[in-house]
């Protein structure tokens, strides 16, 4: 067995000097292209980053009972949904637990196009029962770019034929790069101005040309894994098995959250007549959410005294981490954080952490686990707003 | 009834700003008055052709205190430090050396050149990182004085000293070489590549009046390792938009915390009255009254223009026209059609992306040193080079780049003066210098700037074009910065303080006087 490579291959390999892959949904994609990638991450957040998305699990619903079906499964409100938006949405099992989270975009009255994190072929199909619709697996066949950055505009504009300037945030639209028609949706995983490219991996490597090439003067990078990992904790977007552990593969109860253990509340209509997991989720409005997820700064000058004592700078890792760390109150651990890094941008610390709901309050004043020089310390953390980072053009 | 401020802040520079910053945090009332249309000082970024942006003077953001950062929340108000991660010295073989991001990349570079000077190099960076560690708390402290049994003095020289005493032996020693020694010999001892030396000297010896030969040019070598303490915190870059942006996110903060910005509003003289600063007087005549003046200009500007001698004791004028400022750099501005190809790795690579330093050899940076002694300005000057829009693609229209040249050494007082024709033969050495080893430059240069210092002193009001507000030089630092008895950011004057560069710890866009000079100012007035 090898690992499968994107349709982008043939360009990302030789532009990954450091050899730093890793591996998504069983392909390989670049960590990081350059040896560092400092670089990268700048480029998202200064001028603009190039993702190959192409791993992320895509499906075609279509059918008179598509609406119906997603309806069903995801949490928001697709009958509502027009023709070119996309929603973000979660999607729980019967007790109200996330499966896994990803967007529903509606091409038309009767086509959608989901994505997810992990395979839902399976779910969907339990829950299409009695319905007219068909179910495609389109993983493979159609390959995802992620353009992301305050230039990215500019550059599909100069890119790509089709009216990318006045699309609006969680919208798609379609056009064509060189004859090859694409989809287009103004949506990404970095909490900036971005868009998102959707197309026949057959004719992939054009686009991802075009792209680049006019990029250039606008100072496109590609980008790899390492740098996204850093751009979504700022815009505090979670990840699967990362974050939160799906409802599907968790082993036991308190490994699974619900969406609004998740912060996700908005993204549940309890209203709506009727999805997988609604009474659940009514249930637990009603009892009150347990948990919360929450943005944490940890505190500078908590973290220089710490490495003061042992005559050292504070030194924090390059890239985001992806563990369970302690979360403490009153000298007990509460909580546990499971992203963080130093956002180079904001010149902060950041997590974003599991806590009871009664330490949920902006302000609250907890404390984070770090280990110094071998040894475990506490250091300072606030609950703060998140996004940590949410520019005006990111909707503008 | 005129309005009367808590203070007014008199210059608009980074330390009037961040000074400005800290007394509006406390609470109090400010108004900065800047005489230029915009703020920044030195610190600008400039259209200066259609579509050609560059930071005029100073242009990167060196040591920006994180302290400052945090407390004035400066990266809400738009300050994005994007890294400058290489240099590039092309040599006079057609060879060159390379310092790049990743370790394992330097370290084999410099194996090419030499195997044990790449060994020494980490070495030599233990020990700088210690030395560099235990130094930089001064950035951040009110500089006692040694001479005084002030408790607070006493305090903090105690502190000093146990921190110095944290060194250990072999580290205090070269403390002590590193603030005597010339950076030339100091990297003696290190290093045999001889084009290794000369990058790193090059470094130490910006905007002063010393060569890599000459004594006490050591020390600035550490300034580089502070850099690299601050880790991830990364305080040392290229500025978004360039060094202007820092200027306007401090002017955005102090703006927030309530401090009013005017522009256009030279200030002509601070108001004496029993002693005592009341206030100041613009250019159009218009008086503001205060309870507290603050100048971010430099010591003689402030001292001998905006006060004078008659309200000065003499001892301390005297000090204040002794104080060195001798500007010996220039800055050179292109507007570039396409990029420059080295001789030495032509085309384009991620070198163009850093700084590219003309230092091919240790004789070539004294020889230019040379010139400058005898009263011109180098033939073939040491020069520091970035190419911004490569960096930030806003600077430059689409495909069209800016390269910013730092240029040493060209004296305020060249023989028979800076004219025109003086000003625009500066500009041929530079363009024929960098010439020899980008040949295609004279080619693609689409608009040429030359500042010399005399230019510099013109714009930005700094002394004789010092880039520092008074030399970087070790008789004029810490408590002798800019005079005994007054580097407490006070002045003879009740009510007058110093927030410039002209104060410790000095240039750079650090930040540190303007924000050591508002704690002064709170605590005589809690």
């Amino acid at each position: 067995m090898t690992l499968k490579t994107t349709p982008f291959h043939a360009r990302t390999a030789p532009l990954c000097v450091s050899q730093a892959w890793r591996r998504w949904a069983g392909h390989v994609v670049a960590s990081s292209y350059e040896m560092v990638h400092e670089r990268e991450y700048h480029a998202i957040r200064s001028s603009a980053a190039l993702f190959d998305v192409s791993p992320l699990y895509k499906y075609s619903i279509t059918g008179k009972d598509a609406e119906r079906l997603l309806d069903r499964v995801v949490t928001r409100n697709v009958a509502k949904q027009k023709i070119g938006q996309v929603l973000y949405t979660p999607w729980c099992d019967a007790d109200g637990k996330i499966i896994d989270d990803g967007t529903v975009s509606r091409l038309a009255e009767r086509e959608f196009r989901l994505t997810s994190a992990d395979p839902n072929i399976r779910w969907l199909h339990l829950n299409a029962a009695g319905l007219d619709v068909r179910i495609a697996d389109v993983t493979e066949p159609l390959a995802a770019l992620s353009l992301q950055g305050p230039n990215a505009r500019e550059i599909l504009t100069q890119a790509v034929e089709g009216d990318v300037a006045s699309l609006k945030f969680f919208r798609l639209t379609q056009g064509s790069v060189r004859g090859t028609p694409i989809g287009i949706s103004r949506t990404g995983y970095t909490g900036d101005l971005g868009y998102e490219l959707w197309m026949d991996a057959a004719k992939a490597l054009p686009v991802w040309d075009a792209i680049m090439g006019a990029g250039e003067a606008y100072g496109i990078v590609p980008c790899g894994m390492l740098a996204l990992d850093m751009a979504r904790i700022e815009a505090g977007l979670m990840l699967l098995e990362v974050d939160y552990v799906s409802a599907h593969h968790a082993l036991i109860e308190r490994q699974k959250s619900s969406p609004f253990e998740m912060n996700l509340a908005w993204t549940v209509d309890l209203a709506k007549p009727w999805f997988v997991g609604q009474g659940a989720l009514r249930a637990e409005v009603d009892r009150g959410v347990e948990w919360k997820f929450v943005g944490l700064d940890i505190d500078w000058n908590a973290l220089e005294r710490l490495y003061d004592a042992v005559r050292l700078p504070p030194k924090l890792p390059l890239a985001a981490w992806r563990v369970s760390v302690p979360i403490f109150a009153f000298g007990r651990q509460v909580g546990y954080a499971t992203s963080g890094c130093w956002s180079p941008l904001l010149k902060k610390y950041i997590a974003l952490a599991h806590v009871p709901a009664r330490f949920a309050a902006l302000g609250t004043e907890l404390e984070m686990e770090v280990t110094v020089e071998h040894f475990r310390r506490r250091a300072l953390a606030r609950v703060v707003k998140t996004p940590f980072f949410d520019p005006e053009r990111k909707r503008a | 009834m005129a309005t009367t401020w808590d203070a007014i802040v008199i210059g608009g520079g980074h330390n009037g700003l961040v000074n400005a910053a800290y007394l509006a945090r406390a609470g109090r009332k400010v108004l900065v008055c800047e005489r230029r249309p915009r703020v920044g000082g030195a610190a600008v970024t400039e259209e200066i052709f259609p579509g050609f942006k560059f930071s005029m003077f100073s242009y990167v953001v060196s040591l920006l205190r994180p302290e400052i950062i945090r407390d004035l929340e400066l990266p809400k108000h738009g300050l994005h430090i994007l890294p400058l991660e290489s240099t590039l010295t092309p040599m006079e073989n057609g060879d060159y050396l390379a310092s790049w991001p990743d370790h394992d990349d330097t370290r084999r570079e410099l194996m090419r050149h030499s195997p044990r000077d790449a060994e020494a190099y980490d070495e030599y960076g233990r020990l700088m990182h210690h030395m560099a560690h235990a130094v930089r708390p001064i950035l951040a402290m009110t500089p006692p004085d040694p001479t005084s049994l002030d408790p607070r003095d006493l305090l903090t020289l105690a502190k000093l000293g146990g921190h110095m005493r944290g060194l250990g032996a072999e580290q205090f020693h070269a403390l002590f070489k590193l603030m005597t020694m010339s950076a030339a010999d100091f990297l003696d001892e290190w290093f045999e590549t001889d084009v290794l030396k000369a990058t790193k000297s090059a470094s130490g010896i910006i905007g002063t009046f010393l060569g890599p030969r000459s004594p006490g040019s050591a020390y600035v070598l550490l300034h580089h390792y502070m850099g690299e303490l601050d880790g991830v915190f990364r305080a040392w870059g290229f500025a978004k938009g360039g060094t202007g942006s820092v200027s306007e996110s401090i002017a955005g903060a102090a703006r927030r915390l309530g401090a009013t910005i005017r522009t256009d509003a030279g200030v002509t003289k601070v108001l004496i009255a029993d002693g005592r600063a009341r206030g100041v007087v613009l250019e159009s005549g218009e008086e503001i009254l205060a309870r507290t003046v603050v100048s971010g200009l430099d010591p003689r500007r402030t001292f001998m223009e905006l006060v004078g001698e008659e309200a000065l004791p003499e001892e301390f004028s005297a000090d204040i026209r002794r104080f060195k400022f001798r500007g010996s750099s220039a800055k050179v501005n292109l507007a570039l059609d396409a990029l420059p190809s080295f001789t030495c790795l032509p085309g384009f690579g991620p070198h163009l992306r850093g700084a590219m330093s003309i230092s091919p050899s240790m004789d070539y940076v004294e020889r230019a040193y040379d010139d400058a002694k005898h009263g011109e300005f180098s033939r073939q000057p040491y020069m520091d080079i970035e190419i911004p829009s490569l960096i930030d693609p806003g600077m430059a229209p689409p495909g069209k780049h800016v390269m910013s040249i730092f240029v040493q050494y060209a004296p305020y007082a060249v023989r028979g003066g800076w004219t025109d024709a003086k000003r625009e033969a500066l500009g041929d050495a530079v363009v024929n210098a960098l010439a020899r080893f980008a040949p295609n430059i004279k080619d693609i240069i689409l608009h040429r700037q030359v500042l010399t210092p005399l230019d510099i002193e013109r714009i930005t009001g700094l002394t004789e074009g010092n880039i520092f507000s008074g030399e970087l030089a070790l008789h004029q630092l810490f408590f002798l910065r800019p005079a005994p008895g007054y580097a407490k950011y006070r002045s003879p004057v009740k009510g007058l303080y110093q927030c410039g560069s002209g104060t410790h710890p000095g240039g750079g866009i650090m930040g540190a006087s303007g924000r050591l000079a508002a704690m002064a100012i709170l605590e005589d007035h809690a």
